[in-house]
């Protein structure tokens, strides 16, 4: 009888899956095990991994176009940096350093894929074609999101650790119905999409990411989870948060993991398309840790001097995202120097921009903030509302009447 | 009109809404073959597949973050959790994103998601199966919360939450799986707005109100309260976030006494925002104090003794007594 049972020993991993698994384990770069690398520190394409092909089909202005989105964001980044420090944000949460991963993942995904950020995805967002600006209203203080997430399929920041994973699975799940109800009803299938999970190498430690993991084998939702592992978690090191390379738990859900060099926007590229792709077409999840640094703090709040070394920090520069693309461009004579001045001349228009966005805001009312609570009507909002509105025109009626105790009138006019 | 348990009724209630609308899909742990723990969803499975009644991996959190994700795609998730001492793990999606997604993107989403949750204790079961923590939700802006004290709102709460735009908690008295009534499965008459209060007995010298599995309890006491010459009314809340204090306060207006009871520990529950509620609105009407008949500030005891926790007749009618004595 018991051997007529389901095995609990997985006889029947589908023997793709172990010669996927198989073809990772063999990418190699620099002493890691299965991280994959396009350039070198120098900005030379190497083409000794499988997917060397996908980078070397990119066309001249599709290379030009991805610096072009770095350098953007990395300007736009420092000015969001400036605007906190005047005290025009309340916090900033920089993502210099992390360029390439943001921007060479962000342009592998097709409209109809869905994003899903934590709160650090501003060059994702780019990608997205999201206004930059509209990433400020949150640091502002004038909105808890401030983009329609609909418009570009690009979610609002999710700032409890990685309580937008499991998001990012269920909507995939969603994705995987859309096309068999189609299906069984005969209608045409739906464009194939999958969805992207972003999180950092502190948020895998959350039980959310585990059991997103499960829920995504279990289900084989088209979703790819990229951890950018950019080293620390505010003051703590990756390796408080996994004793392994990150990207190995993938195996123990049953499904392909990997690195990629995070600072390397072609390698990016081409391992997330692979992995989209691997999604959209019914094969299941991928994780791909996208190893990477946070040149400066966590965010504005922290110090990074008081938990890291300068010589970290000097070792990571040397691996810097855009000063490695510049090289590769300049090197293959794909970008000249009025290429470079153009881009930074557009950077700057980029920041001005934003800055001028920034001041221009307008606060909503709380009122209007109470009005989206429910989707449906509320007595409570309603009643304490209604209160809200007497109460603030009791203060209206005292200045109107220009009396010297307008604090008194004020208290009167309210309940 | 069928005569039928609590349990089958709000199977049918799910039964119907999987057939109304094929957006709509069940989640859970073992609600599948098994049909739930409860049996609440038996059936459910062989009738719509395993597509829309989904035997989730064991993981709270993970039912309700994915539900909230399916949501987001335009589905409509009813989300089981085994127990109500078991919602904590998925505490977070459901308090931090769950109620708060509509508010923060400004109305552009909502998230029509259904959480089940049997709750409450009177089954002589272990530590975590017999709690209330519906206090912990309906603190939280951005979430409903229903409870059904009989069939016939078992039934069209299950329908009204699933159709509801907002995200929904439904708590079911577990005790209560078992009690029959009728249901009519056509017309939900005066359970239409499944967030007004009922009058489940009218009364005049003083009001009880309870919810979910206390209502019979109530119902029992002013039995017992008229056999003394006492005339008491009982308010069904049957919607505990809102809460519906127009009914409670007109109650309390012409009767003039209100004793509130809940299984749940009377520090911090629902009963002192009744109290004090009612006091603000119709102070001047009280002829006693608001008094709360609760839990007490332990956590649930063990079942041999549970007896002496909840609140019976006799407490209620305790609390009766020290009202009538002003």
């Amino acid at each position: 009888m018991a051997g007529e049972l389901p095995t609990t020993e997985f006889d029947d991993i589908p023997e793709e899956l172990l010669d996927e698994l198989e073809a990772l384990a063999h990418e190699r770069t620099e002493g890691h095990v299965n991280m994959v690398q396009l350039l070198d520190e120098d900005g030379r394409f190497l083409n000794r991994s499988h997917f060397a092909e996908r980078a070397a089909s990119l066309s001249v202005d599709e290379l030009r176009a991805l610096y072009r989105d770095m350098a953007m964001i990395r300007r736009f980044d420092a000015e969001a940096t400036a605007l906190q420090r005047q005290g025009q944000l309340s916090l900033w949460v920089p993502v210099r350093g992390q360029e390439a991963a943001q921007i060479g993942s962000g342009r592998a995904t097709l409209p109809q894929d869905y994003i899903f950020p934590t709160y650090r995805e501003h060059g994702v967002a780019l990608t997205r074609g999201v206004e930059l600006g509209e990433l400020l209203r949150q640091f502002r203080g004038v909105s808890n999101g401030g983009w329609d997430p609909k418009e570009n399929n690009f979610h609002l920041y999710t700032l409890v650790l990685a309580a937008q994973v499991p998001h990012a699975v269920g909507y995939a799940m969603g994705l995987q119905r859309d096309a068999s109800r189609a299906a069984a009803a005969g209608r045409e299938l739906p464009e194939p999409a999958a969805t992207i999970a972003y999180f950092g190498d502190g948020a895998s430690s959350e039980g959310d990411v585990h059991e997103s993991m499960v829920f995504a084998a279990s289900f084989k939702a088209p979703v790819v989870f990229f951890c950018q592992n950019n080293q620390w978690a505010i003051s703590v090191p990756t390796q408080v948060q996994s004793r392994i390379p990150l990207h190995n738990r993938a195996k123990g859900y049953g499904f392909p993991g990997l690195r990629v060099d995070g600072n390397d926007v072609l390698a990016v590229r081409a391992v997330t398309e692979w992995a989209l792709e691997r999604a959209r077409s019914g094969k299941g999840p991928v994780l791909i840790e996208a190893y990477t640094y946070r040149q400066g703090a966590h965010t504005t709040a922290d110090d990074p001097t008081k938990y890291r070394l300068t010589a970290e920090e000097e070792s990571w520069l040397a691996k810097d995202p855009i000063t490695r693309f510049e090289k590769f461009l300049r090197a293959e004579g794909h970008a000249d120097e009025a290429f470079f001045a153009e881009v930074a001349a557009e950077a700057e228009a980029l920041a001005a921009k934003s800055r001028r966005d920034v001041l221009a805001f307008e606060a909503p009312s709380l009122a209007a903030e109470m009005q989206n609570v429910y989707a449906e009507r509320h007595p409570l909002v309603e009643e304490e509302l209604a209160w809200h509105l007497e109460y603030e025109a009791g203060f209206a009626d005292a200045d109107a009447g220009a009396d010297a105790n307008a604090d008194t009138d004020a208290a009167e006019g309210g309940r | 009109m069928p005569t039928m348990t609590l349990a089958k009724a709000i199977n049918a209630g799910l039964r119907d809404a999987l057939a109304a609308d094929e957006m709509v899909m069940l989640m859970g742990e073992d609600i599948g073959s098994l049909g739930g723990v409860y049996r609440v969803t038996e059936g459910l499975k062989a009738e719509f597949g395993e597509d829309r009644v989904v035997d989730s991996p064991l993981a709270e959190s993970g039912i309700v973050g994915t539900s909230i994700g399916l949501s987001l795609r335009g589905y409509r998730p009813v989300g089981e959790i085994q127990f109500d001492g078991f919602v904590f793990p998925g505490f977070n999606q459901i308090t931090t994103q769950l109620a708060k997604l509509h508010a923060r993107s400004r109305g552009q989403l909502t998230v029509p998601v259904t959480i089940r949750i049997p709750y409450g204790g009177g089954i002589g079961s272990v530590e975590h199966h017999s709690e209330s923590p519906e206090a912990l939700f309906a603190h939280t802006a951005g979430l409903r919360i229903l409870t059904p004290s009989n069939p016939h709102d078992g039934y069209w709460m299950t329908r009204q939450a699933i159709e509801c735009e907002d995200p929904v908690i439904l708590f079911e008295p577990k005790r209560r799986y078992w009690l029959k009534g009728e249901v009519d499965l056509e017309d939900p008459g005066t359970s239409a707005d499944p967030f007004r209060a009922h009058i489940v007995r009218e009364g005049s010298d003083a009001t009880v109100v309870a919810y979910g599995p206390l209502v019979p309890v109530a119902l029992a006491a002013a039995e017992a309260a008229a056999e003394d010459g006492r005339s008491v009314e009982v308010v069904d809340l049957r919607s505990l976030s809102p809460i519906d204090f127009e009914t409670v306060t007109a109650s309390v207006r012409k009767t003039g006494r209100l004793v509130v009871a809940h299984e749940a520990p009377t520090f911090g529950g629902l009963g002192g925002e009744i109290a004090a509620r009612v006091s603000e609105r119709a102070f001047l009407s009280l002829e006693a104090p608001v008094i709360r008949v609760g839990g007490f500030h332990m956590p649930y005891p063990v079942s041999k003794v549970e007896g002496q926790y909840l609140p019976d007749i006799d407490r209620i009618l305790e609390a009766l007594d020290r009202a009538f004595a002003y």
